[in-house]
């Protein structure tokens, strides 16, 4: 089996990936990103509107324009960092300090990094009811990369459930495709997304129905509509069941950490409902309670790419300055500072809650 | 193909347009990009069906995680369509149940 090495192996391209590498490979270090997708970016090359956040990280900017941005700061770069894209990291094996990479389907290599920055990403919750596993019940990031990535129709009736700022957004950017809405359901009693974006679909005329749900999807080979319920205080389906015609069902009730190799790599993890599911006890520079690993982005809390990007610019120098690579101690503070910054006010209140449950102050056995 | 024809914010480029074939039958996609995408343009929704109770699956996640869009390509089993390059001629076929795995080279799948 070949067998590859290099300082830094950053798995996953997204935001946080790529300011991981570029910070890193900025400092010295050189750098190999594996990119399970076909190209770098994440999930802000499906990003068609402008972001928020703030100044520092391209709020106002569009999505897939904020990876080109990253892309071209990787090019800079030069030969110290290798992109490796279609190349799925597999397993990690701590005893031998060896990952495991799929290049493709059927290709296997062996990578041996000295260290190792996880920025897997999240992927998309699923919710349960009969027929939720037929054709045409699609998670929103994957209805998103249909249609903005591949400029593909995906239906020709969406039925969107949820109201986060997910559902929101690809609710009008289905409309801005062409495709029709027939409503946005949504199980709480108000709108979990920011206003403007509810807004947006509303004036576009899409009902957001308030207490439903989805009670079953319709269809033998593929969804032809689907049964929704108004729900009672306590979530339970009231009244009878009203009939939706549509044929795509597309799911935005929330993403989970892809923390797999985490899990593998031994690093103590804890259940945070803030931050959306298990995600590892790390210091302030992003390292893990195993030595040689470091995570940023949606893996460790899912939050923003604003966040993933100031995250990933910590790991990756972290990461080097571990391997003798020079970082001034006022570069770690400007970053931190940006976090800082970026969690504050109410908006930020859940994530602040969610981190600061999993920071420690540092690793003993560690440096 | 099913292809969305105007865009107040994208545009798309896409490579060259090739053939292949779905279950015996020819279809047009455009090299490089995921089969899934292909199929889906072209109406293709059912990808697999479920070893135990042959329930129909498809597209879902999109990202390589989910095993959903497991089908047989050019003679292999469980490729991740989502995540696997188009390219001119490939064959393409419905997977039934878990797919079965050449040992030898030769061996017929
Ligand atoms: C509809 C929508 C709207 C959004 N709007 C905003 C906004 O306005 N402002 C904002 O700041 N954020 C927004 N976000 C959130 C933002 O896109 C994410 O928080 C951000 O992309 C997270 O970055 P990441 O690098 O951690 O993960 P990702 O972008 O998910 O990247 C992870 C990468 O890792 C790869 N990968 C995963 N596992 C492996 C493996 N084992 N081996 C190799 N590669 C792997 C994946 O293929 C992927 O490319 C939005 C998200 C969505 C879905």
């Amino acid at each position: 089996m070949k067998e590859l090495n290099t300082d830094i192996l950053v798995v996953g391209g997204g935001p946080a990936g790529l300011s991981a590498a570029a910070e890193a490979a900025g400092i010295g270090a050189n750098v190999l990103i594996a990119e399970g997708d076909l190209h770098l970016g994440g999930q802000l090359v499906k990003q068609s509107h402008k972001f928020f956040g703030s100044k520092d990280e391209f709020a106002g900017t569009r999505g897939f324009e904020i990876a080109r941005l990253l892309r071209d700061e990787i090019a800079r770069c030069g030969d110290r960092v290798k992109t490796m894209l279609n190349t799925t990291i597999t397993g990690y094996y701590p005893d031998e300090n060896v990952v495991t990479a799929m290049i493709g389907e059927e290709e296997y290599i062996r990578v041996r990094p000295k260290k190792m920055v996880v920025a897997s990403g999240a992927q998309e919750r699923l919710i349960p009811f009969p027929n939720n596993d037929i054709p045409g019940v699609y998670g929103a990031g994957a209805v998103q990369t249909l249609m903005n990535v591949y400029g593909v129709v995906p239906g020709k009736k969406v039925l969107m459930i949820g109201a986060g700022n997910i559902g929101l957004i690809v609710s009008y950017q289905l409309m801005q495709a062409g495709v029709e809405v027939t409503a946005i359901l949504e199980a709480m009693p108000r709108i979990g997304g920011y206003w403007v974006h509810a807004a947006k679909v509303r004036r576009l005329g899409v009902p957001i129905l308030l207490r439903h749900s989805i009670g079953r999807a319709l269809g033998d080979n593929f969804v032809t509509g689907a049964l929704i319920n108004e729900l009672d205080e306590k979530f339970n389906p009231t009244g009878s069941p009203e009939h939706v015609e549509c044929d795509t069902i597309c799911l935005a009730v929330g993403l989970t950490p892809s923390n797999e190799l985490l899990w593998q790599a031994g690093c103590k993890m804890k259940y945070v409902p803030f931050l959306c599911g298990h995600v590892p006890l790390r210091d302030k520079n992003m390292r893990t309670s195993n030595a040689g690993v470091w995570m940023a982005g949606d893996v460790c809390g899912i939050e923003e790419a604003s966040a993933a990007m100031i995250e990933g610019r910590i790991a990756g120098m972290s990461a080097a300055a571990s391997l003798g690579f020079k970082v001034s101690d006022d570069n770690f503070e400007k970053y931190r500072l940006r976090l800082k910054n970026l969690r504050a006010g109410e908006v930020g209140e859940k994530i602040r809650i969610g981190v600061s449950d999993v920071t420690v102050d540092g690793w003993e056995a560690n440096s | 193909m099913d292809l969305i024809s105007s865009h107040p914010v994208l545009n798309f480029e896409h490579r060259a347009k090739v053939s292949f074939c779905f279950d015996g039958k020819e279809m047009e996609g455009f090299e490089g990009e995921p089969i899934a995408m292909a199929l889906h343009a072209n109406g293709v929704k059912i990808y697999r069906y479920t070893p135990e109770r042959k329930r129909p699956r498809g597209f879902f996640c999109a990202i390589g995680k989910c095993s959903s869009c497991f089908m047989v390509v050019d003679g292999v089993p469980n490729v991740r369509t989502c995540v696997t390059p188009l390219k001119r001629g490939m064959k393409v076929e419905t997977q039934s149940g878990r797919g079965a795995i050449k040992l030898f080279p030769g061996e017929g799948a």
